[in-house]
Parts: C-alpha cells; structure tokens; sequence
C-alpha cells in the first residue's frame, strides 16, 4: 500500500540550528563584513538585512585532491575539429577544452556571499555598541501593529463580506452564465414574431418555439443568484504602526581633525538614533549638517565624505538648524532630535554663544539633544558650556566624550530608558 | 487524430488522489517490466524543506555541524536569487525508500518523480552489488537518529566547540575514510547500541596497551626486529585513528566511527552516479511512455514531461558555454537505451562488439549489467562504438612535461577501444582521488604517525594538503608525516605537523624536505 505523507507543515527551519553555528563560528569575519557593510550603507537603511561576504578560504572544507600537474587524460564529447595526433596550446584557463576538467583545489578565491536577516544583522551591529539587551529587544522588535485595509479576498469571515463588490461578482457571473440562452432566446423571439407578423401565430411551429422561450427563461432564472464563488470580502493586513513624523539632524564637525575613524564612530552615533527613531516614529526625515567655520546642509554622501579644513564655529551650524526648523518642521507638527558629534575643538569666543543658543531657542524645540566629543583628552571649552545645558535640561540634553564604539551607547541611556518605562 | 487521455488526471495541478493514481499505474507498468525495488514512501514537501534536505545530503535527520549551515547559505541564496532551480526530488537509499516530492511541482512533474526515483533509483538501490554489500537500507535511518543523539550528547556534555573541532577534522578525512574493498558488516542498531558501551570500556585500554611504556620483557624485545605498524599499509584513515589513535577519549572515537559509517554508506552512490542516474532516467522515459502508448497519458503531458526529459538529459558539446564535464544523465540514459537497442535490433558492428549481448532479451540483460556493475565497469564493458559517434568523444592528453595537449583518440575505428578505455578509468575513484594510505607508526619514539601518498600518473597532491594534515595531527594527538612515493619507487617526505598533545604545545611546520634515504 503506498504511503503519501504530508510534510509541508512539519516544522519549519530545520537548517536554523546548523545556520546558527555557521553564524557563531564566523563571527569574527561575519563582524568585519558587517562593518564594512555599515561603512557603505546609508544610515536609513541600518534597519535591514544586509548580503555579506567572507572569504571562501576561511571557511573552505579541505580534501585530499590532486593538484596541476602530472599527465591527465581526459574524455571530452563533442568533437568537432580534431583528428588523433592533433596538438594544440593549453588554453589559457576558464572554460572550453583545456585539460582543466580535473580543478587544481576546487578552492576558489571568491567571497562566500550570504544574507544576514535584519535580526543576525542588528544583533552584531548592537554588539559593538553594547547595548543593555533589554535595549536590543525593544529596538529590534517590531511591537506595534495597526490594521489597514488592502483591497479584496475570495476568503474571509462573513462580517467582512463586502456586499457591492460580491454583488458585482455574482452579476457578472449571471451575465456570463447567461448568455448562451440569452443569444439562443433573441434568435426564437425574433423567429416567433416573424411567424406572428406572417399570421402563423398559432402554428405548431410558433407554439414549439413558446416552449422553448419559456424554458429558457426558467434556465436563466434557475442560475444562481449569489454563489458562494462570488463573495468578496474586505481585507486587512497589519503593518507595523509606529505612531508620527520625527526629523533627526546630524550635526558633525568636518574640520580636518576629524579623521575616517571618528567619522565612522559618529556614523554609528547617528545610525543608533535612527534605529530608535524608527520604533517611535512613522516618518523621519534626516538633515545633514556639516560644519567648520560655516555650516552647510548637505547630502549623506558628502556628509561623511567630504573634508575641509581651517577652524571651528559650531555656532554656525546651529544657527543654521534653527533656521531649517523654523522654515521646514514647524516643531508642533514634527517631533525634532538632534545628534551632534565634534572633536570638541571650538573657536573660543564661540562657546558661549553656542550655550546662549541651545538654552535659550533651540532646547525648546527639540525633543532630544545628543552631544558626543570624540577625543581622548580633555573636554575642551564647548564640553565646559555644554555642561551648563545639561544642567539646565538634564530630561532631554545628553552629553559624553568617547574612545571607541562602546561609550555611544550612554548618550541615549536617559533617552531608552524614558521609552522602557 | 486527438488522442484523448481518459485513464490519468491530466492538468498541471496534483492532489493526492492524482498522485495515488499515478503511483498504481507506473507501479502496474513497472511490475511488468520486473523492475523491483523496495516499498516506497512518498513525502510532500516545501521549496523550505528542500532546500532543508540539501543541506543534510538528503538525509530526513542529521547531526548538527556548521558546514551544512553554510551549504543551506548558499543554496539559499542562489536558490532565491534564480541562479539554480531546485532539483525535483530527492530520494533516499532506505528501506522503505523516501521519495520527496516538492510541493511547487506540477502534476506530470510529479509523476516524472515517482517513475524517476520511487521506481527508478529504488530498483537500482535494491539490485546493484554495491549498495547491497556497502549499505545497509534497512538500518540508514535508525542509525542516523542514533548518531544524532550520540553527537547531541557529547556537545552537551564536552561542549560544542570541542565536538564542532573534531568533525571538522573526520569530515575531511570522509573520503579517505571508507573501506575499498573490505565488506563492512552490516549495520545494526541494536547491535551498536551494545558495542558502544562495550567499547567504551575496554577500547581506550587496548590501545593503550600499544603505548605500554614498560614492556614485562624488555631485554627480550630489544633484540627483536623492529615491528612494524602497521604491519599492513591501511588505506581507510579513519578506520585506523578509531583504532589506534592514542589520545582520542572513547567518545571522540565514537564520534570518528559515526562519520566513518556515514561516509561509508554514500560511498557506493559517487562510483554509481553515471548508471544511477541514468538507470533512473531509462525507467522514467519507458515507463511513462509506456502508460503513453496504452493511451493512459494526454499530449499535453508528454509535451511537458518530455521537455524536463530532454532538459535533463541534454549534452553541450566541450565548446559550448554550457559545457561542464560529461553530463552523467546523458551518457547513463544513453548507455541504457543503447543496450536495449543492442539487444533488441543489432547492427553488424554490435554483434561483432557484443556478441553475447546482441539479440539477448533486453530485459535480462539490463538487469543483469544493473546489477553487476559500477560506473568504471560499466563503460568499459558497455560503451558501444554507435554511443562514441554520437557523442563525438575524443581523448586529449594533458601531460606537464610537454609544452602541447595531443589528441590521443577520436570517435573512429583505431580510437573505439582507448576511449572506452580512458573514459572508463576517468570514472575510476581510485585514480580520480589520491591514494594516500598510513604507512608508518614510530611505536618507540616520539609516537609520529606516517602518511604516504603514492603518486599515479604523476599527479601531485594539491594545495589543501597541509590543511589536511593539521587536521591529521588533531585526530592523532603527535607528529604526522606526509610522504610521496613516486612512480618509480623514490620516496620524499612532502610536509609534516610537528604536534604533541600531552603538553598542549601547537607547533606546525610545513617545508618540503629533501629526498629521504
């Protein structure tokens, strides 16, 4: 007796645990790929999975194999030019003829590529930073769902049968169903009052001919009405609901002491906000602010590629924020963070006016204000006003100087922790 | 005229009654044709599953080890990318034999399946030598959830990373790891249930007994010869390590003894693959034309299946961008027909080759090449001069110590018997893969363990051989030696691992030496 069994809802993800140690074993060059990866990507695209590639060599299984050399002897079909006792040049490598059928260590050079999920791909990205792991839960989880509608299915509850569309349905089907009698019955009615007009009402033929009429008429009455074939029923679908619009401003120094390392560590930076920015929010929009001694709004690109020299004025780029604020996100309709990472130099003469700034205009409008100094001194004079901003705003101003990766993560302790409550 | 199918369920979507359906005709034709295999099982499974069932070699359980994550990574990814379709079955040498069938395939793509591999490769699971001596079907699956369980034990109870370090090591050495000509008993799971508790007990002491440091008569063995160890070179390195690796705890040794037995019992499918297949793709095609030709099965069907058919069994020529290698469902599929158009309707040409074979019943005589032969074999016996024509084959000689390839031979009457001949050995898995063999133990001194690879046809060991021999020296615990031993006899010494795990020191040392006296 033959067996036919059913597997296709036998547990899914079998290869998980296999695919799990692959990841834990690699980790090392997985790590190095993921930082190339973020390096290259744009910071609203932190929230994806990401294709890596590690070298095939790290992680090629061996096997005893012959190598080049020696003398092969090789059967190949196809013959189309040579006769015995033809000799010809080896080619030059790749494919065709070539004695190369027996692969020197089958070992290529090429990277390994393979896709990370968006969760393998947070988890080392959270990893550097190390983040306190109720953190990464909640950044990571997509908790909140909303219903919205999204057109029609054939299948569903009966509460959510749509009638007009089901009705449209079953009128159409009639229509089709319909219309072989309907043809056949204009052809007998047109018969019936030729016979009529000719005075033959009452013939045998005419009176067959009423018959058949009536018949169809019951055939066409006879189709059903509404078929369960017809329903249509509203669909729904549930889609992450984050709640409003936020704009982020990432404001960094880009005075030639910021070098590509800082730069990468203030990418990370502004990646982090982004990341909790998107569990918060529906919309965010980015603005780019670089500076030196003059402020300017630009793109990504040149955000974190480009470099200047000459001094500081990081009034410069505030004052320009306010003015973004004030001409594009009216601050009752936008919810505004700002991220602003600097080496900590300053023009003297300008620190104060940057304290003036924050204080009096801007800490109104924004809802977070994050500062990171990367340097490995000490705090230089805009660290010693910052501090008086943190202290007149300790809810939503954040500050801290940093070495490496891991001290990001601090500056949006109070922030988290406001969200986690 | 139309032919109007009536008997079978045509259209592209399958259910169980039409798989039930078509499963009782092929099985119907196939009796009449005598085939016979085991019972077999057929398994509806996702695109999900499949590429699952990739990973582990097809096997429906597997241990857990990172390789087979990496292989499902990539199959995934070409799989989603469209680099590659997914194969339509996957069958297991079981009894009863598994047949998985994927969800997304149409119905005469099903039943392609079912002729394929629940008729085709079951029969030739059932019937070839080497599978009925090499494997044992019965015993695959049970023994594959026990050497689950085994691995999962030990990971729990030495940790993953010492488990993961070891497989690495057996895993590589898997081709060098099965037995060539020596019949393995057979597997049995309750019997290695018993054993392994046994050995436990008593193996670790045995082997100990070999590095037994203070002999009782030590004035006497001195003066004998030196044995030797092992007094036979051995070609299966795992088998030797299980037995006689003298550091290996006794469920590191089990450990190597399972993949031992896995590598073992896939061992008869790499040197049937060429008959295999195309055995498989024999019965398929005159199954199903069969039912055909009995009006069972509609144009439309045909059309569909012979178009899969053709795509399967299509050779590029060696010029094509197609071209790679000598495609083994072409030539086997091609092979079959061939010896049933021998036997059936031979030319003056075959009955001089095959005069025992020509104008025989075709049925007996498919049965019994199916049943005594592997893919070297096969060839050399089989290939008939119509086959070479057609295939247009030739022969380059691709010797390193001249400057030019040469054509040696070609599809014309002097060139017939050294095609057959080098094709044939091209399908030997003794001069396809390197025969390297344990030559030596230094029982006396410093416990190094020699390896010796004895070049054919002049062809050297290839990069990976240095890795190799780290993973060597793992298993072993001291220093191990690799040797070469040429054609002529001379022997050099190509790499050693200087390694001695009692003191934990790691200190590797990969040179090529000079010629040893």
């Amino acid at each position: 007796m033959l067996q036919i069994i059913d597997r296709r809802n036998d547990s899914k993800n079998k290869s998980a645990v296999n695919r799990n140690r692959f990841i834990r074993r690699f980790k090392g060059q997985i790590r190095k790929a993921v930082q190339e990866a973020i390096a290259r990507r744009r910071i609203a695209d932190i929230d994806n999975g990401e294709k890596v590639g590690i070298p095939a060599k790290d992680i090629s299984e061996p096997q005893f194999r012959h190598g080049q050399g020696g003398r092969w002897s090789i059967v190949q079909p196809g013959n189309d030019r040579f006769v015995t006792g033809d000799e010809f040049d080896r080619p030059s490598g790749g494919a065709g003829d070539g004695g190369s059928s027996a692969s020197p260590d089958g070992e290529g050079l090429d990277d390994f590529v393979f896709t990370l999920s968006r969760e393998e791909f947070l988890d080392i990205f959270f990893d550097d930073l190390a983040l306190p792991h109720l953190v990464k839960t909640q950044l990571a989880r997509i908790s909140e769902y909303k219903r919205v509608r999204a057109g029609f299915t054939s299948t569903g509850v009966p509460t959510n049968i749509n009638v007009v569309r089901s009705l449209r349905g079953a009128t159409g089907r009639r229509i089709a169903a319909g219309a072989p009698y309907v043809k056949t019955l204009r052809a007998l009615r047109a018969e019936l009052e030729q016979l009529e007009s000719s005075g033959a009402g009452e013939s045998k033929r005419a009176e067959e001919i009423r018959r058949e009429i009536a018949r169809l008429l019951r055939r066409i009455e006879g189709l059903p009405f509404i078929d369960t074939f017809d329903l249509r029923y509203n669909n729904r679908i549930r889609i992450p609901a984050p709640s409003t619009q936020a704009v982020m401003f990432c404001i960094m120094d880009v005075s030639g002491s910021m070098d590509d390392e800082k730069k990468q560590i203030a990418k990370r930076f502004f990646m982090l906000l982004y990341l909790f920015l998107t569990r918060t929010y529906e919309h965010i929009e980015i603005v780019f602010i670089r500076h030196h001694t003059q402020a300017m709004e630009v793109g990504e690109d040149d955000f974190f590629h480009s470099r200047e020299t000459g001094g500081t004025v990081v009034s410069s780029a505030l004052e320009l924020m306010q003015q973004i604020v004030r001409e594009r996100y009216a601050s009752n309709a936008w919810n505004i963070y700002c991220a602003q990472a600097s080496d900590g130099d300053n023009w003297e003469a300008d620190s104060p006016k940057c304290r003036d700034l924050l204080d009096s205009t801007i800490m109104p409008l924004v809802q977070y204000y994050a500062y990171i100094e990367i340097s490995e001194g000490d705090p230089q004079n805009l660290w010693r006003e910052y501090a008086q901003v943190r202290a007149n705003h300790p809810q939503c101003f954040a500050m801290q100087q940093i070495g490496g990766m891991a001290d990001i993560y601090p500056v949006f302790r109070e922030l988290f922790r406001k969200k986690l409550a | 005229m139309k032919r109007k199918s009536s008997a079978l369920p045509a259209g592209s979507e399958w259910s169980f009654e039409s798989i039930e359906r078509y499963d009782r005709e092929i099985g119907r034709v196939a009796g009449e044709y005598g085939l016979d295999g085991y019972r077999h099982q057929l398994e509806i499974i996702t695109a999900e599953q499949m590429m699952d069932a990739y990973a582990s070699i097809g096997m429906p359980v597997y241990y857990h080890h990172w390789s087979f994550g990496k292989h499902f990574l990539s199959t995934e990814k070409s799989y989603k990318h469209g680099q590659m379709g997914l194969a339509y079955e996957i069958v297991i040498n079981s009894d009863p034999c598994i047949v998985y069938l994927m969800e997304e395939n149409t119905l005469p793509m099903q039943a392609l399946v079912i002729a394929h591999a629940a008729y085709g490769h079951n029969s030739f699971f059932k019937g070839n030598y080497l599978f009925r001596t090499w494997t044992s079907a019965e015993a695959i699956i049970d023994y594959m959830v026990f050497a689950r369980n085994v691995i999962a034990e030990c990971e729990e109870r030495y940790g993953e990373d010492e488990v993961e370090q070891l497989l690495d090591a057996c895993h590589a050495l898997m081709t060098v790891g099965v037995d060539r000509y020596k019949r393995p008993p057979k597997l049995s799971l309750s019997k290695e249930r018993e054993r392994r508790k046994e050995r436990e007990t008593y193996l670790q002491s045995q082997v100990n007994d070999l590095w037994r440091t203070l002999p009782p008569r030590r004035e006497r063995e001195e003066t004998e010869v030196e044995r030797r160890f092992p007094e036979e070179p051995e070609e299966n390195l795992l088998y030797f390590i299980e037995k006689n690796a003298p550091l290996l705890e006794p469920w590191q040794r089990e450990i190597v003894r399972i993949v031992r037995k896995i590598g073992q019992y896939f061992y008869p499918q790499r040197q049937t693959q060429l008959m295999n297949e195309g055995w498989a793709c024999f019965w398929h095609y005159t199954l199903l034309y069969h039912l055909y030709e009995q009006r069972l099965l509609g144009d439309g069907f045909m059309l569909e299946f012979l178009q899969s058919h053709t795509n399967v069994t299509c050779q590029p020529p060696f010029n094509s961008p197609h071209f790679n290698g000598i495609n083994p469902y072409a030539l086997g599929f091609a092979m079959w027909r061939d010896i049933r158009r021998i036997c059936t309707a031979p030319t003056a040409e075959d009955s001089e080759w095959f005069p025992g074979l020509a104008g025989s019943d075709w049925r007996e005589s498919l049965d019994f090449a199916m049943r005594n032969f592997k893919d070297e074999s096969f060839i050399a016996q089989y290939l008939s001069p119509k086959l070479m024509r057609e295939f247009r084959l030739f022969n380059i000689l691709d010797d390193a110590e001249r400057p030019k390839l040469r054509i040696e031979a070609i599809h014309d009457e002097q060139g017939y018997r050294v095609l057959r001949q080098r094709l044939a050995d091209q399908y030997n898995l003794g001069s396809r893969e390197p025969d390297i063999q344990v030559w030596n133990v230094d029982l006396r001194d410093e416990r190094s363990l020699t390896l010796r690879h004895f070049k054919y046809q002049g062809r050297p060991l290839g990069g990976t051989r240095d890795a190799m021999l780290k993973h060597v020296a793992t298993l072993w615990g001291f220093p191990v030696r690799l040797e070469e031993q040429d054609e002529n006899g001379n022997v050099k010494l190509l790499t050693e691992v200087k390694i001695d795990r009692r003191r934990d020191r790691h200190d590797s040392a990969a040179a090529d030496a000079d010629p040893q006296p």
